[in-house]
């Protein structure tokens, strides 16, 4: 077998040559523009949570650490406080998880889990992702418009029934918790369902076959084996529906009735960090806008922590059931 | 062919379009035209546009716009000097006029009445409360609505097992000072406690809204909620309005009568700088609840076209503008008042 130089094989046209200099280059160029778009990312993140802090330091240093635990927004007397905002903010978020997750996640295994025709499966998906293509505007009309005069009988009946439970001490007025608990958890459930349904694809068929191998049926195939194996999937959903929910404004500011009040009932006005940022800044003054920047931050580090928190989770969930990668 | 077809349907519509909005945006500015902006008080809001399209429409000269952003921010913006004129239903604080460096001429321009609006269904007729009654609904020391000393001034209506739900403005208000202004002077406990203000540290269950027209529209769409509007804002949107008791003991409805008998047997105390502010009328027949509302306008405009364009906007909404108050749910100045009003115009240079 003749040999043939590398040099030779450069200079042919053959596809198996070595990489010339343009291909190094532009593997160079690649590899920077990509480092150069992560870096961005870090960039991003850190001027925003630079230029809001710098914003919100005059009211930081005023107001201190009493701004996260008092109740008072009052403009006029420069007494500003934001415990029923974030308390509205982490009920209302944690209801619609508790909906858009369970409801999320069974959809999910419904649409995965052969209980339908792949075609049939598909056609539903596609429908449950156009839900996130509706604006949040238009599902706060809804909610004023359809959801809370169905919800109003409801919620009376149960304030007469049960007024007893703190949940129900209330009776539905029009704005409150719980319209805007159920529009939120429908906002979130195309997130949760879709990456839940990701997850659970992901496994691979055999898995399945070898519990049924087993002797295991279709539910305890679901719950003992499916469900676990795409833990850290579906813990990803719950946490971006749920920083999903921290953050929707419009439809909130709409629903939620601006009550600056800490109440468990489901059905009183409440107000949330989001809604109070986007009803007061467009008539604030100098003095409330300081304050509101302060708002703005605490919601960033609340929605921090609670990804942080999230993270770990997930990180427990993959050495518990997903060998250690 | 058919491809072809649907594009030139595409283009004639288009052309259509474009052509019917071209029709549809106002001449172009004459030469010599002049453009005034206001922002201000929600409360006169619906007046205000009214005498802006009428007078445009004898003067397509002068261009007005007018922003109901509240009167807080129409003072703000006033001294920020951002407007041409600002609009307020609280005039201006002794405070805020010594802010104003380009000098400020306070012009009442019409009167109005707040309505408490409610609402309740299934409740039919006239809900009176007396004085004691609804500041105690508004210091949040009643809190629901068959509570037995609500139902004892109205023996005759059936009364729900319902929550109040408070509804007040969230901005910065000149609605929200007359109300808390006539409380102060009903209660001495109101006076001690919230006091009087552009802004209210309502109780803590009340809902917020922005504009008196977001106010009215919350009313219209929370059952047992219960609320502060101008009166105007109420009746166009059917909210039924509360029969309240004046200092001579009489529960008196708001109407544009009760108004304007009010405004008459009061105008007497109209201090020299038009701030006339009647957070408790007196008289048999007057309605408790009522303000004045002024625009804000500076005592020198270095442009001596917009000052006269202004002077003419103003003094005609003064004279010509005031047959038109009550059409829109206002009420027009007694003429002693418009003859001080217009006189203060005239001194704008």
């Amino acid at each position: 077998m003749a040999s043939v130089s590398f040099e030779q094989l450069k200079r042919s046209d053959s596809v198996s040559g070595p990489p010339s200099s343009g291909d190094y280059t532009l593997d160079r160029g690649f590899r920077a523009v990509a480092w150069a778009s992560a870096a961005l990312i870090l960039v991003l993140v850190a001027y925003i949570v630079l230029e809001i802090g710098g914003k919100a330091m005059p009211a930081i240093s005023q107001y201190g650490l009493g701004f996260l635990t008092t109740t008072e927004w009052n403009v006029q007397a420069e007494r500003f406080g934001i415990l029923p905002q974030i308390w509205g903010t982490l009920y209302s978020s944690l209801l619609a998880l508790l909906l858009g997750g369970l409801f999320g996640i069974a959809i999910a295994i419904f649409l995965t889990q052969d209980f339908l025709p792949p075609r049939l499966a598909a056609v539903f998906r596609t429908i449950i992702e156009l839900l996130a293509a509706i604006p949040s505007v238009v599902f706060g009309l809804w909610g004023i418009y359809v959801l809370i005069p169905l919800l109003r009988p409801v919620a009376n009946w149960l304030h007469d029934v049960a007024g007893g439970i703190p949940f129900f001490s209330t009776s539905l007025s029009g704005p409150g918790l719980a319209p805007a608990a159920l529009v939120l958890a429908i906002m979130i459930l195309p997130t949760v369902a879709s990456i839940s349904v990701d997850a659970l694809r992901q496994i691979p068929y055999k898995v399945k076959e070898a519990a049924y191998g087993m002797g295991t049926t279709r539910w305890e195939a679901i719950l003992k084996v499916m469900l676990p194996t795409a833990a850290s999937g579906i813990l990803a959903a719950l946490v971006l529906g749920f920083g999903r929910a921290l953050g929707e404004t419009m439809a909130l500011a709409m629903l939620i009735g601006n009550s600056n009040q800490i109440s468990l009932s489901l059905f009183a006005p409440a107000n949330t960090l989001a809604a109070l940022l986007a009803s007061s800044f467009p008539e604030a003054g100098q003095v409330e806008i300081r304050a509101l920047m302060y708002a703005a931050l605490a919601l960033l580090a609340i929605t921090l922590i609670v990804n942080a928190v999230g993270l770990a989770v997930m990180k427990f969930a993959t050495r518990k059931f997903e060998a250690e990668r | 062919m058919m491809r072809r077809r649907i594009l030139l349907a595409a283009v004639i519509g288009g052309v259509g379009l474009m052509s019917a909005a071209l029709a549809q945006t106002p001449a172009v500015p004459a030469a010599g035209a002049v453009a005034l902006h206001g922002a201000g008080a929600t409360f006169p809001a619906p007046l205000y546009q009214k005498w802006i399209a009428l007078y445009g429409k004898e003067h397509p000269a002068v261009h007005i716009d007018y922003q109901a952003v509240g009167s807080g921010e129409g003072i703000q913006r006033f001294l920020a000097r951002s407007v041409d004129f600002g609009a307020s239903d609280s005039a201006m604080s002794d405070q805020q006029l010594r802010q104003a460096k380009a000098g400020a001429v306070l012009v009442p321009t019409t009167g109005s009445i707040l309505a408490l609006a409610y609402n309740l269904p299934g409740v039919e007729g006239p809900l009176k409360l007396s004085r004691a009654v609804y500041t105690d609904i508004f210091l949040g020391k009643i809190r629901h609505w068959d509570d037995p000393r609500i139902q004892e001034l109205n023996p005759e209506l059936k009364l729900p097992k319902q929550v109040i739900t408070l509804v007040a403005r969230q901005d910065s208000s000149g609605t929200t000072y007359a109300m808390s202004n006539h409380l102060s002077a009903a209660s001495e406990e109101w006076r001690r406690g919230p006091g009087t203000g552009n802004v209210i540290s309502w109780p803590s269950v009340t809902m917020t809204a922005r504009g008196n027209e977001g106010v009215a529209g919350r009313i219209k769409r929370s059952w047992g909620s219960f609320g502060y509007v101008e009166h105007g804002y109420a009746k166009r949107l059917g909210l039924p309005v509360i029969h309240l008791q004046n200092k001579a003991g009489r529960y008196v409805a708001p109407s544009f009568e009760s108004g304007r008998a009010t405004l008459a047997a009061n105008v007497g105390q109209m201090p020299a700088d038009l701030r006339l502010f009647l957070p408790d009328p007196d008289g048999e027949e007057a309605y408790p609840l009522i303000s004045l509302t002024w625009l804000l306008l500076y005592d020198h405009y270095p442009d001596a076209a917009k000052s006269a364009a202004l002077k003419g906007f103003v003094s005609w909404a003064l004279s010509e503008g005031q047959r038109h108050s009550e059409a829109e749910g206002y009420i027009p100045l007694t003429d002693s008042v418009a003859t001080l009003a217009r006189a203060a115009v005239e001194r704008v240079r």
